[in-house]
């Protein structure tokens, strides 16, 4: 189920009027409920992969709950126990708490791995053998369940915040199963953590109506960007990039504008529906952009996009693999052998290639991801390697101040990232490659046969970048007005909230790009 | 010299413009990022020989030169 599909709509106001009426004493069971329809109408084949996620989380944790709970008996039971009998029951408990961990992380990615990367690693596999003459293995290929990814970092944050004894002591199965099966974030995110999200999740909500009206209107808003702009300008970009030797030069450009644009609206309308959808049952989750096409550099980007993946990825893979007793010792040998400030560095450089690896792997199972995470952790590490010398420059000639220098950071942080996100576009590493040649040996040619067959030749009308056009002037606006000068709906009188929430709904209708040749329904980050 | 002035001295090294006896919000105002975090964590390894987990990388234990002097102080017992 779509959050663009009418089926979602008839869902979600039967969710609301259950949550808010006949169920207002067991939202947080009613809304479990929710979850798993929600989930039987989309994708009832695989329901067995969610089940089993929540299944093996719930029963490691408990597991782990269960020596904690020993421990703490011991200890009450024993108050004047030597210190180091102490350190040795705690450390034999840890030891016993990382096997459940272990278990728990082995199955959970054993299934994310089979049904995501099963056929990419067969069809590699197959690519060796036939360079040998060998026969090829039999390929295999699954239907990714529905938010596999996401649903399994969500379980994966559980468990080893569990391990670490930061949260979640012992929690009950349904409450875990309703973190884990919340449906607005099931499908493309946020990654909530349980510590955050709980709270929220499990208190009663009494029907607000400035939550519900923000809720709603913030809804809308993901509509609009995905219906009005992301579906609209999939067209140019498929005939942009069905034969990218047809479009060289400048077109790649255009390609790359377009689908920063496309992405931005696509997956910030998602979530602007999730976010929405939750504030409007009352449930607070955690933001996931902060106007990501105003960073300055690499990293500052990676801080305002997709800001829960990043996290995840940091508190759960980067901070644990640096600071892991091989690394160590790999930071004491290259200390020796490159100095204390470099060699401090190369353990961490080492780590956030692989992280990176990792990142471009959880975004698909294929090269073109792979590449683009391995490019944007190399990009981050020569940014980090140069700071120095942008800090030094900066300083020299008093540009922190300077506003024309900020603006050049924007543009040139826009023009990095659009030619990294063109891994995506051509969805193949040797088209990316001849693309980003093409740029520089058929920009002339292209430019006169741009300015000679304009943009319409792309599919799309004259009418349609008007819209895009105006539309994204609109979001630019609001986002000013929501970031500096704190608007909200709920400030509006009554005449102005309708007058907002029916100009949206309006625009929706009217400007929706529906019907033949738009049939891009499907969110591109549902596919991850 | 105690812990405190320790991990100033610390701190300094990474951002030698920066006023960490007053600043509260190294990671809240975005002062610090993952890499002064982890490069903090091996001059702490090295100066005090306390190893700093993961689990206790939170904003809390780092917004302060005296957040990270109570951690450190901590994890030594």
């Amino acid at each position: 189920m779509f959050f663009t599909s009418e089926i979602f709509i008839i869902f979600l106001a039967a969710v609301f009027v259950g949550y808010y009426t006949v169920f207002r004493r067991w939202q947080w069971q009613f809304l479990l409920a929710a979850n798993f329809v929600f989930y039987a109408l989309s994708d009832a084949g695989n329901l067995v992969y969610i089940a089993a996620a929540i299944v093996t989380t719930y029963f490691a944790s408990r597991r782990m709950a269960r020596l904690n709970a020993e421990l703490e008996s011991w200890a009450a039971a024993n108050p004047g126990a030597a210190k180091a009998e102490t350190r040795e029951r705690r450390a034999a408990v840890k030891a016993k708490r990382r096997v459940w961990l272990v278990l728990c992380l082995i199955v959970n990615l054993s299934a994310l791995a089979v049904v995501k990367y099963a056929g990419f690693a067969i069809a590699t596999a197959n690519g060796v053998r036939a360079a040998f003459g060998a026969e090829p293995f039999q390929m295999i290929d699954f239907v990714l369940p529905m938010g596999i990814s996401f649903f399994t970092f969500q379980s994966l944050g559980y468990i080893i915040d569990a391990y670490r004894g930061k949260a979640a002591k012992g929690e009950s199965f349904f409450r875990l199963a309703a973190f884990v099966s919340f449906f607005p974030q099931l499908i493309q995110g946020p990654i909530s953590r349980y510590s955050d999200l709980s709270g929220t999740l499990f208190a009663p909500h009494a029907f607000s109506p400035e939550d519900f009206r923000e809720g709603l209107f913030r809804a809308l808003c993901g509509f609009f960007k995905k219906l009005v702009v992301a579906d609209r300008l999939f067209a140019a970009i498929r005939a942009l990039t069905a034969d990218p030797a047809e479009y060289p030069g400048v077109y790649v450009l255009v390609a790359m504008i377009a689908y920063a644009v496309t992405l931005y609206c696509d997956f910030t309308g998602g979530i602007d529906i999730a976010i929405g959808v939750a504030r409007a049952l009352g449930v607070r989750v955690a933001e996931n952009f902060n106007r990501p096409f105003y960073s300055v550099s690499i990293a500052d980007y990676w801080r305002r996009w997709h800001i829960t993946m990043g996290t995840w990825f940091r508190d759960y893979l980067f901070y644990p693999l640096s600071l892991s007793k091989p690394t160590q010792k790999l930071l004491k040998l290259t200390k020796k052998t490159f100095g204390p400030k470099l060699g401090m560095r190369v353990p961490v450089y080492i780590s956030t290639a692989f992280v990176w690896f990792a990142t471009g792997l959880w975004h698909g199972a294929s090269w073109n991801f792979i590449a683009w995470g391995v490019a944007n952790g190399l990009v981050i590490i020569i940014s980090q390697e140069l700071s120095p010398v942008f800090a030094v420059v900066t300083k020299r000639f008093g540009l922190g101040s300077r506003t024309w220098w900020t603006a050049f950071r924007v543009v040139r942080t826009f023009w990095l990232m659009s030619f990294l996100r063109s891994f995506d576009i051509y969805a193949n590493v040797g088209a990316t490659f001849r693309a980003y040649v093409s740029v520089f040996s058929g920009f002339g040619a292209s430019v006169a046969r741009l300015s000679a067959e304009g943009l319409a030749a792309l599919g799309l009308y004259t009418a349609d970048y008007v819209v895009v056009g105006v539309s994204v002037a609109l979001m630019a606006l609001g986002g000013h007005l929501i970031h500096a000068r704190g608007f909200r709906v709920s400030n509006l009188p009554f005449a102005g909230r309708f007058a907002l929430f029916a100009a949206v709904c309006l625009a929706i209708v009217v400007f929706g790009a529906y019907g033949f040749g738009y049939d891009a329904n499907q969110f591109i980050y549902n596919r991850f | 010299m105690d812990e405190l002035q320790t991990i100033i001295n610390i701190l300094l090294r990474l951002h030698p413009d920066e006023d960490f006896e007053n600043n509260a919000a190294l990671i809240d105002g975005s002062v610090l990022d993952s890499f002064d975090i982890l490069s903090i964590i091996a001059e702490i390894n090295d100066e005090f020989g306390v190893s700093i987990p993961p689990n206790e990388i939170i904003p809390e234990n780092f917004n302060s030169a005296a957040a990270l002097a109570d951690l450190v102080h901590r994890l030594d017992d």
